[in-house]
């Protein structure tokens, strides 16, 4: 048969043309394959590189800094116009789109110009009486587009600019109008002429206070419709204030219509009650110099003034112990000690402008105390400033021209005090960690403070370890070092299986059965934390009493089945004497006794709840990783150990840990990134109220869950969405640092006793 | 063997308890958590007992009728707190949970009582439930049944006879006759309107395509709007059908007597299914019980999902995961053998290892963060601008859907598949590879024809515990294309049959969705257990294959381990 076999191979010919092709082809795939599997290799591995760089590239708009330039309009730098209507300016305002200027001058007439050419879009003139002129023009809400006048002969005239947008022929185009909310004649405030005015209210209930030398009139009036005719009519009460010590400079009312704010020379501030007619007014010394600038910031709740050396303050009411309301300086503002020349406020965020005599723009926002901006806009003073409402754009008068900014500042609101410390809000009574980022009404001060929830996550997984780490840590000993080897690939797989359990299960059960669980029988689950391990011991000690012959029937290592009645028997002889215990102590309801003897808030999906769930979900993960470690400590060290004579426990804790000892801190570290980043069980087994209180037994919201909660609904690209990316990657910082020590640490010990 | 409790302290001993404690403490956990979720989720299709009783509170007496839900022990101060009488002396009393039903009636569906109070216990054989679309069950007694509004038949006792049983047959015939049509309409409803729906929408779209294309050729839109009335017709067609099984389907109606002694009347349209618990035999309650766990896996949900089944749930997650693996595991693979096979190693691939490693532990919301930004919004909207300006300004791509979830997910689990494929590539002995490469074949023949054969096992294992994971993951997808109802499959027999751009229902989202958002918890918290379970066991069944693959693997290759 060999001999046949032999006569049949064919001579072997492999430089046949054929066989070169074949060649050929061959290191030809060979080549395709490797560069197949390099780029796809190399691309996999961008991928993951690109989650970094992507949040990254969310992120950092929000720390960038505002830039200004002169507006662009197809291509060209929009230069400087003539002031268009001419004569002096009043006031001057932009539409939502900046496309479209207002200006009162002193004619009196109004202008709405083209920002972009200054070309009038139309003009027309303030309808007064014969000898009536203009005393002062007051801001009353830049946000809802209302200012005043006050004139010569005691009446004030409030007016609104309105705008309407039609698309003929699919263009938009902006017709803007004048609209008076209290009605086109003028209303009788006092009898001097209004060189001082402040006006407020909306809807149908306004006031206003005016006057001039010091004699101030209150006036209040309140709008009624005629049913039939529609026609408004206003009911004007009028009443005299009480005459002031000092004489007046500036006035301004709040929204409430309460408080009167006055700014007084020598940089006096006066604040009044107008509810009451005989509480004193609180004056304050706001300033060494003089009040120059004297604004409501949006929303109406603070005050922002600027004296003559360009200081500028924020201040607003702040309940004291008694109940009443003290003004109260909150942050200043450095604007290089120049005097101002402008000051302006922002429509849509607690945030304003200004410009000083050198020309130096300056943005800032208050809540943040972030200064966005220093740039040299012109050259010296200038004569008036408007904001565009989307704060896009900004109007500077200077030297009878007009000039037309662009403004570039999306997130101002964000600065690392504003994230991390504590920060003053609008109606609180100290500075605090807040995390609010949105609410119903427009004028309000978004809180972003990352505190509350970097604390809540911190505790949710302080709690989780601290059930989890000795229960875990406990358990791979003695698996890894005292277990019987059969039992062991029983049981190894049992407690991991639980890492791959969906945590939308744990978070589940934590929320709908194990909170109502506890509330009930809180004094039952505390009670199971003390027997348990006691009841271990003791059963462990009448098992060393036993006679050997007892002792023995049980292979060595197998011993933990025996505690498997045992701890189910000891938690139900807690249960059952959880009730009297209850009533000898707690008056019946450990969970009522801690809210009501102890005064500590309890909710019902709280911190334990957390603690557990979590715990649950961190045993496997750290269970595994030290008992690997402590099963992978060469066992000729543990055998010398025990052939000296030391017991095995003495071997465990002063041979074997020392060894394992950097893989079990790795394993706590793993073990702490999970808990750290763990969503659903704490969306699903808290209240997710952003508090920081280190109670066990109140909720807490961590960052995660809070991804998860306001994700979908924040807007692309703004603030709250960019927090919530960075929120999103201080988690991803976080867990990357941890696992990465951890996994050095790891790799570390492999090599070291990989030798042994 | 006597020996003192300072010698025992002494050895260490009870420490190696405590340790041992541990372990069994562990055990209990994990066994107690499945126990609990497998007895709460099997036993609610069992049809329980329905009690009917006099119920004294507050000095009045009432019917209550209903099934017992669970008991609690409640301390006696807690309850006099609430202003409910206790005899003194007593620490605790129990309080008892009843699912009573009949929502439209009395407002609740549950009811809590004092077990006390709740005296003259019986069960009647009579006494019926009836599983309804809307407002949940219904319980009480069969009293009338209609046809068009005349009496068909009647009956005012209590007791089990032969006129009852007539008349609860008639009853069940009647539900069969409209389930039946209401089946029908169904499938007249999801299939054919569903497709005309869908291609008149397409044909909307490829108006405004050729309205943005500017194609002033009037053809296109004639051929358009005759197809369009064309559909139109079809569509009047079917309208009519629907109606007439409309009207069939609400001929029928009955009328119970509930617990409060009022009569309430129900269209058959509406109830799903009736039966008598307190009458039905060992077998009945079997079949009963397998028809309802059919109906589970097999049926849409109702009434915002608290009742009925969960398969959209089921197939959403599935499809989900199909398509995550498709992508996941080719790139992992490539992933892990350019790194162990191709790159050089040193202290580049080091740390690219590591860095695959941890972003294993990288918390799955910031996954879910950034697929929503780059995925939805940044990739996703330009491939709307690109390819669908027509559908603008409402978003085809530039949403949360099917492709998005699988494709965030597959990042997700791509470092457990480089993580076992290169486990699975470096248990290869080199002498195998360089026999291949002796022998004259390149490197791309070895590791086509000899390295990935044998590393395929663990190729497996590693994509089915990606599988497990992803199957589990609820937190990315919340933020990437899950939603709590879907209108329709996301792989259906209309034009291209796979809609990746949809947004789809799964079972993690489910439980969450069910268990805390519902309106009405109590009453959907059965069906929650009950999903919890299903999806416990989809994944351990996942975890225990990629177990045995593992071993299969180790047992193949010792041979080679030397």
């Amino acid at each position: 048969m060999s001999q046949e076999a032999t006569a049949t191979v064919p001579d072997l010919d492999f430089d046949t043309p054929s066989a070169r092709r074949k060649r050929k082809v061959r290191a030809l795939k060979d080549r395709i394959a490797s560069l197949g599997i390099g780029i796809g290799g190399i691309s996999v591995i961008i991928a993951i590189l690109l989650i970094f760089f992507y949040l990254l590239y969310e992120v950092l708009p929000l720390f960038q800094s505002a830039e200004v330039e002169p507006w662009q309009q197809n291509g060209a730098v929009v230069e400087p116009y003539a002031l268009p209507g001419g004569g002096q300016t009043l006031y001057l305002a932009m539409e939502e789109q900046a496309e479209i200027g207002l200006r009162l001058t002193d004619t009196p007439a109004l202008v709405f110009f083209d920002t972009r050419s200054g070309d009038i879009v139309s003009e027309q003139p303030v309808a007064l009486a014969e000898g009536v002129s203009i005393r002062s023009v007051v801001d009353i809400s830049p946000a809802r587009r209302l200012f005043a006048l006050g004139l010569s002969d005691g009446t004030a005239l409030v007016l609104r600019h309105d705008y309407k947008s039609s698309y003929p022929d699919g263009k938009r185009v902006i017709t803007p109008e004048i609209a008076y909310p209290l009605g086109e004649a003028p209303i009788a405030v006092g009898e001097r002429p209004l060189d001082l005015l402040a006006v407020n209210g909306d809807g149908d209930d306004w006031r206003l206070v005016g006057g001039s030398d010091g004699v101030l009139t209150r006036t209040d009036v309140s709008l009624t419709e005629n049913f039939l005719t529609g026609e408004v009519q206003a009911d004007v009460d009028s009443q005299l204030l009480p005459s002031q010590d000092v004489k007046p400079n500036k006035l301004l009312l709040m929204p409430d219509r309460r408080w009167l704010l006055v700014a007084a020379p020598g940089g006096k501030l006066v604040v009044k009650d107008l509810q009451s007619s005989d509480a004193v007014p609180q004056v304050l010394p706001a300033t060494t110099g003089e009040i120059r600038q004297f604004e409501l910031l949006l929303g109406g709740t603070s005050l922002m003034l600027a004296d003559d050396k360009g200081l500028v303050s924020q201040w607003f009411l702040v309940r004291n112990d008694q109940g009443g309301w003290d003004m109260t300086r909150i942050r200043d503002f450095d604007n290089g000690g120049k005097p101002l020349s402008g000051f302006v406020t922002e429509h849509r965020r607690k945030g304003f402008a200004t410009v000083d005599s050198d020309g130096t723009l300056r943005l800032f926002s208050t809540t943040a105390e972030r200064n966005v901006l220093n740039e040299e806009v012109v050259d010296g003073d200038i004569d008036g400033i408007a904001y565009a409402p989307r704060s896009n754009a900004l109007l500077f008068e200077k030297d009878g021209k007009l000039q037309f900014w662009a403004v570039h500042n999306e997130h101002p609101e964000i600065s690392w005090s504003a994230l991390w410390s504590q920060v003053w809000y609008e109606g609180y009574e100290e500075p605090s960690y807040v995390w609010q980022s949105s609410a119903a009404n427009n004028d309000f001060e978004p809180k972003y403070s990352l505190m509350p929830l970097a604390f809540g996550t911190l505790k949710a997984a302080f709690y989780a370890m601290l059930l989890a780490t000795p229960l875990a840590i406990c358990g791979a000993i003695y698996t890894a070092y005292f277990m019987a080897p059969g039992l062991r690939r029983k049981v190894k797989p049992m407690i991991e299986l639980m890492e791959a359990l969906p945590t939308v299960i744990l978070g589940f059960l934590a929320g709908l059965w194990l909170a109502p669980f506890m509330e009930l029988n809180l004094a039952a689950v505390f009670i199971t934390l003390l027997v348990v391990p006691l009841s271990v011991i003791a059963f462990a000690f009448v098992w060393a009493q036993m006679p050997n012959r007892i002792r023995f029937l049980l292979p060595e290592g197998w011993d933990v089945t025996l505690l498997v009645p045992v701890v189910i028997l000891a938690t139900m002889f807690s249960f059952a004497i959880a009730g009297p215990i209850e009533n000898a102590l707690f008056s019946g309801d450990m969970r009522f006794w801690v809210s009501q003897e102890l005064g500590i808030s309890y909710d019902q999906r709280n911190a334990l709840v957390v603690g557990i769930a979590m715990g649950f979900a961190v045993i496997p993960t750290i269970f595994s990783i030290t008992e690997d470690a402590i099963f992978a400590v060469p066992k000729n060290l543990s055998y010398g150990s025990l052939a000296l004579g030391a017991t095995p426990w003495q071997t465990l804790v002063r041979v074997v840990l020392p060894t394992a000892s950097p893989g079990i801190f790795s394993a706590v570290m793993i073990g702490m990134g999970r808990a750290v980043g763990e969503t659903m069980i704490v969306l699903m087994a808290t209240g997710n109220t952003p508090i920081m209180d280190i109670n066990i037994f109140e909720g807490m919201r961590t960052l995660a869950a809070n991804i998860a909660v306001e994700m979908p609904e924040s807007e692309v690209g703004s603030t709250h969405f960019r927090i919530l990316f960075l929120a999103a990657f201080v988690l991803f910082m976080f867990t990357f640092i941890v696992n990465t020590l951890a996994e050095s640490i790891r790799q570390h010990l492999r090599q070291k006793y990989g030798s042994l | 063997m006597r020996i003192s409790f300072s010698e025992w302290t002494r050895s260490g001993s009870p420490w190696v308890w405590l340790n041992a404690g541990a372990v069994a403490i562990s055990v209990i956990m994990v066994i107690g958590l499945l126990g609990l979720i497998a007895v709460r989720g099997l036993g609610h299709f069992w049809p329980a007992d329905v009690l009917q009783a006099t119920y004294s509170h507050a000095g009045q007496e009432s019917v209550l009728v209903g099934e017992l839900v669970e008991s609690e022990m409640v301390p006696a101060a807690q309850l006099r707190d609430s202003g409910i009488e206790v005899p003194e002396g007593v620490d605790h009393m129990q309080r008892d949970l009843f699912k009573v039903g009949n929502r439209d009636v009395t407002g609740a569906d549950f009811v809590w009582a004092i077990d006390d109070h709740v005296t003259a216990r019986s069960y009647p054989e009579t006494l019926f439930v009836a599983e309804r679309e809307e407002w949940g069950n219904l319980y009480g007694y069969l009293r009338s049944i209609k046809q068009n509004g005349e009496l068909v038949g009647q009956y005012d006792g209590y007791d089990a006879g032969p006129e009852a049983a007539a008349l609860w047959d008639e009853l069940q015939r009647r539900i069969e006759r409209a389930r039946d049509l209401h089946a029908q309409i169904e499938s007249i409803q999801k299939g054919e309107i569903g497709a005309i729906n869908y291609e008149i929408e397409r044909l909307r779209l490829k108006e405004r395509s050729l309205e943005l294309k500017n194609v002033s050729d009037p053809a296109p839109y004639a051929d358009i709007e005759a197809r369009r009335a064309e559909l139109n017709t079809e569509y009047e067609a079917l309208q009519g059908e629907l109606l007439e099984l409309n009207q069939a389907m609400n001929r029928d109606s009955f009328t119970a007597e509930v617990a409060n002694g009022s009569t309430v009347e129900v269209q058959l349209s509406k109830v799903v299914r009736a039966f008598q618990p307190n009458a039905m035999g060992l077998f009945d309650k079997i079949g009963h019980y397998m028809a309802k766990i059919w109906e589970f896996v097999a049926d849409d949900p109702r009434e915002a999902n608290t009742e009925g089944g969960i398969f959209p749930a089921i197939y959403g997650t599935v499809l989900m995961v199909i398509l995550m693996s498709v992508m996941v595991t080719p790139f992992g693979v490539v992933a892990a053998v350019y790194l162990r096979e191709y790159a050089k190693q040193g202290f580049l691939t080091r740390v690219i290892r590591i860095a695959v490693n941890n972003l294993a532990g990288v918390p799955s919301i910031v996954y879910g963060v950034f697929g929503l930004g780059f995925f939805v919004y940044f990739l996703g909207g330009h491939i709307d601008d690109l390819f669908f300006p027509e559908a603008k300004p409402s978003p085809t791509f530039g949403t949360g859907g099917l492709m998005w979830a699988s494709l965030t997910l597959a990042l997700l689990t791509v470092p457990v598949v480089i993580v076992a494929t290169e486990e699975g590539l470096s248990r290869i002995p080199r002498a195998v590879r360089e026999g291949s490469l002796a022998l004259g074949a390149t490197k791309a023949e070895t590791l086509w024809k000899v390295v990935l054969p044998m590393a395929s096992p663990a190729i497996m294992t590693g994509v089915i515990l990606a599988i497990a994971r992803a199957a589990g993951e609820v937190a990315p997808l919340m933020l990437v294309g899950v939603v709590k109802l879907a209108p329709s499959l996301p792989l259906d027999m209309n034009y291209p049959y796979l809609h990746l751009d949809q947004k789809f229902m799964h079972l993690g989202f489910h439980i969450y969705d069910v268990g805390f958002q519902s309106p009405n918890v109590e009453a959907a918290r059965p069906l929650v257990y009950a999903t919890a379970l299903l999806l416990v066991v989809v994944i351990a069944l996942l975890n225990f294959s990629a177990i045995a693959i593992r071993n299969h693997l180790r047992e193949k290759y010792k041979a080679l381990e030397m």
